[in-house]
């Protein structure tokens, strides 16, 4: 039966591979994982989804922009995006930049719209970092120390937002630049609290950093979530930021 | 018509005069009165504070009432130089490592501004020792790349504070270099002296050993482990050594700020040749006196005061002494002015003395067997000139200094040096194996040691070929292969 539901998942996920390509996404299978925030016993059940495999580029968002005109620099509502908005560009619809380069300095709102536009939406932290644990080789690499260290490095390169989508490495699951270009806006991404004194996080919040994550955050797997947690928890829904950025994922349809 | 001008200035005058009293008793009315509590403390007038990139720090506050102060300080990401050749991506409070000094007296209520700046890839927050209030401030001052924070405290407590950022992971952001000094004047000021300067010490941890080339990103595993390959004074190898040594006159008082950021280490902070007269320990009331080595944690900071008596060059260092001349930890102060003989006078007897078993100290190579990973190697004489002059910066420079003059008495000269340009087998010999017991260089004679340095043979070609193609030397160009040979006879 365990051996039936295994070759069924195979071809399935075969056959969605080949579909999802076409679509510029590629499939990740589900399965469960044990995030930053977590305890041994909480582990997080991520269902299979499709995600986009290169970030939303300025050139795809321009045109986003010319069908949704509220969503151009000079309308948008201040509610939904603040100042920097798509700080560089030098008209509502003209960009600095190459053309293939991630878009950046987008607020969350129009992100999710963007999204939501091309009838997907925003992943969620988990399959975000889900997807994100992968390598060239197998999905979970957390553990691997060159992997942690291309990761790190990159956090503390100034300046890699410029660059063109697919760039960096091609990981497990055919997703291309989840590490190397920009961060990326996922759907709560302010549901885990980092709340700028993360000392104290480590020592009382129980429930988002326990003893176990704190002390073990010498691994260097966690070093690194640390930055991507922490990055999420300055941002608030309106905000934008130049090394921000963000790709869609949606359902399996069955 | 002239008694009415009369007249008129009389009447001026005394209304000048008035004035006079009065903001003379204004100002004596603040000062009199003295506070039991610093938070009763009332503050006048706003003033954005003055803020110095390291070694200066700004206008002792003097006898100035307690204001509204307004700090506004910027965090940028930024590569900067560690030492000749290699690069490293520093985090910084104002573009400078350590960060901004921030100068105030008790009772001053700070408005501060942290701004991320927009090419910033992270968030960054500030935790200011000086603060009462929950983290220093870092829950309140957590800011996202193009974002501004503002926040305010009282300052109530005297003495000199670190501040450094302290978003997770904590001990990444502090190893990058986000750390700095905030003074908290009494009221009053501290007392005068004619010379202060700002240091700070930090230690450094990199893919690569000390001095290899390139960009060298920050390694987790070594700081976790706490082995450091670069600890600094200001941020960089030679931040404050040659040009960049700070200066005095004889006669003067020198007051140092000296704090440690860490992230692990502590300091014995010391100055070669003299003794500090007075050292505020851990930067708080209490003062000790005719100190030789004072204690720095991680974290935490003195304020040493000395008075220089005699011209000369004094070496900084932290007395864990590998540190200094091994990893960087060295600075310099150079006092000018008139010799007192009374008080230092020089050399006046050099006799031969020789013990058994002095024998040549040798540095740990790893083993010969384990090769070091693939290094750039130098294609043309240009670069083997740069390669070398980086190495010589790196480790050379502290004993035979920048323009290989060396240091009379002590180091010998590689400048236009006989023993140098006669025997090149020789040079290569000491460098490799380190030389001890008595020499004549330029016909002065030196007995001192020099430890055998820990190169490949490429390093020391190169290094050499520096020596000898500068400053009146016979332009010999050392291959690697004579290296070798040396190094196998």
């Amino acid at each position: 039966m365990k051996f039936l539901s295994t070759a069924l998942l195979l071809v399935f996920s075969l056959f969605y591979e080949v579909n999802a390509q076409n679509n510029n996404m590629a499939l990740v299978e589900g399965g469960v994982y044990l995030p930053l925030y977590g305890t041994e016993d909480k582990l997080v059940k991520v269902n299979p989804f499709l995600m986009d495999i290169h970030p939303v580029t300025n050139e795809e968002f321009v045109k986003f922009v010319k069908e949704n005109p509220r969503w151009k620099k000079s309308n948008v509502k201040r509610l939904f995006a603040d100042k920097s908005y798509l700080n560089s560009w030098t008209s509502d619809t003209t960009f600095t930049g190459i053309k293939n380069a991630p878009v950046n300095n987008v607020s969350w709102f129009a992100a999710k719209n963007y999204c939501e536009c091309q009838g997907k939406r925003l992943p969620t932290i988990d399959e975000w970092e889900y997807a994100a644990m992968a390598n060239k080789d197998v999905p979970d690499a957390r553990r691997i120390k060159s992997y942690n260290q291309y990761i790190l490095n990159w956090y503390e390169t100034p300046k890699t937002f410029n660059k063109p989508v697919g760039s960096t490495f091609k990981n497990y699951y055919g997703i291309y630049d989840l590490h190397g270009l920009v961060w990326e806006w996922t759907e709560d991404f302010n549901s885990v609290l980092i709340s700028g004194e993360s000392r104290k996080d480590v020592d009382k919040d129980a429930n988002l950093f326990c003893g176990s994550a704190a002390i073990g955050a010498s691994d260097l797997m966690n070093y690194a979530a640390f930055m991507r947690f922490a990055f999420r928890g300055s941002m608030k829904a309106r905000y934008s930021s130049q090394n921000l950025g963000f790709r869609c994922v949606s359902d399996l349809k069955n | 018509m002239r008694t009415t001008i009369k007249k008129q200035m009389v009447t001026k005058m005394l209304v000048g005069v008035g004035v006079i009293a009065l903001l003379t008793s204004c100002v004596n009315d603040q000062s009199d009165k003295k506070y039991d509590d610093a938070i009763d403390i009332p503050v006048n007038q706003e003033m954005i504070a003055e803020l110095t990139a390291p070694p200066m720090v700004p206008t002792p506050v003097g006898k100035r009432m307690a204001k509204k102060l307004i700090v506004d300080l910027e965090i940028q990401e930024r590569e900067g130089e560690m030492t000749s050749g290699v690069k490293y991506v520093y985090w910084t409070f104002g573009g400078t490592v350590p960060g901004s000094f921030i100068r105030t007296r008790v009772g001053d209520e700070i408005e501060f501004h942290l701004k991320n700046h927009p090419d910033n890839k992270l968030p960054h927050n500030i935790d200011l020792h000086s603060v009462n209030g929950p983290g220093g401030g870092a829950e309140s001052s957590f800011v996202a790349p193009g974002h501004e924070k503002v926040f305010s405290f009282k300052v109530l407590n005297p003495g000199l504070y670190v501040y450094h950022c302290a978003t997770a992971p904590v001990g990444m952001h502090i190893a990058n270099g986000m750390y700095g000094l905030i003074l908290v004047e009494p009221e009053g000021g501290l007392p005068p002296v004619d010379k202060e300067y700002y240091i700070m010490q930090g230690d450094f941890y990199t893919e690569g050993k000390y001095g290899e080339r390139g960009l060298q990103p920050f390694d987790m595993q070594k700081a976790i482990d706490e082995n450091a390959d670069y600890v600094v004074f200001n941020g960089h190898v030679g931040a404050m050594t040659g040009d960049n040594a700070i200066t005095a006159e004889v006669g003067e008082t020198v007051r140092l700020f000296v704090g440690n950021g860490g992230p692990n280490l502590v300091s014995s902070f010391h100055v070669i040749g003299e003794i500090f007269d007075k050292v505020y320990v851990e930067g708080g009331d209490l003062v000790n006196e005719n100190v030789q080595t004072t204690l720095i944690p991680a974290g935490g900071a003195a304020i040493v005061e000395f008075k220089v008596e005699v011209p000369g060059t004094f070496i900084l260092v932290d007395h864990s002494i590998f540190r200094a001349f091994n990893k960087g930890a060295l600075g310099m102060l150079k006092v000018q002015g008139e010799e007192n003989e009374k008080v230092f006078a020089g050399e006046i007897y050099d006799g031969i003395y020789l013990p058994e078993g002095s024998v040549i100290q040798s540095m740990p190579t790893s083993g010969g067997a384990k090769k070091p990973k693939e290094e750039i190697k130098a294609l043309s004489f240009e670069e083997k000139m740069k390669f070398g002059k980086d190495k010589y910066m790196a480790t050379c420079v502290a004993c035979h200094q920048a323009n290989g003059q060396g240091i009379p008495g002590a180091f010998p000269p590689l400048a236009n040096a006989d023993y140098l340009n006669d025997d090149v087998t020789r040079a290569i010999d000491i460098v490799l194996h380190g030389k001890s017991g008595e020499i004549t260089v330029n016909g002065k004679k030196y007995n001192s040691v020099m430890t055998a340095q820990a190169l490949s043979d490429e390093d020391v070609a190169n290094v050499l070929t520096y020596v000898y193609n500068s400053w009146d030397n016979n332009k010999t160009n050392v291959t690697p292969e004579m290296v070798k040979a040396v190094r196998n006879r």
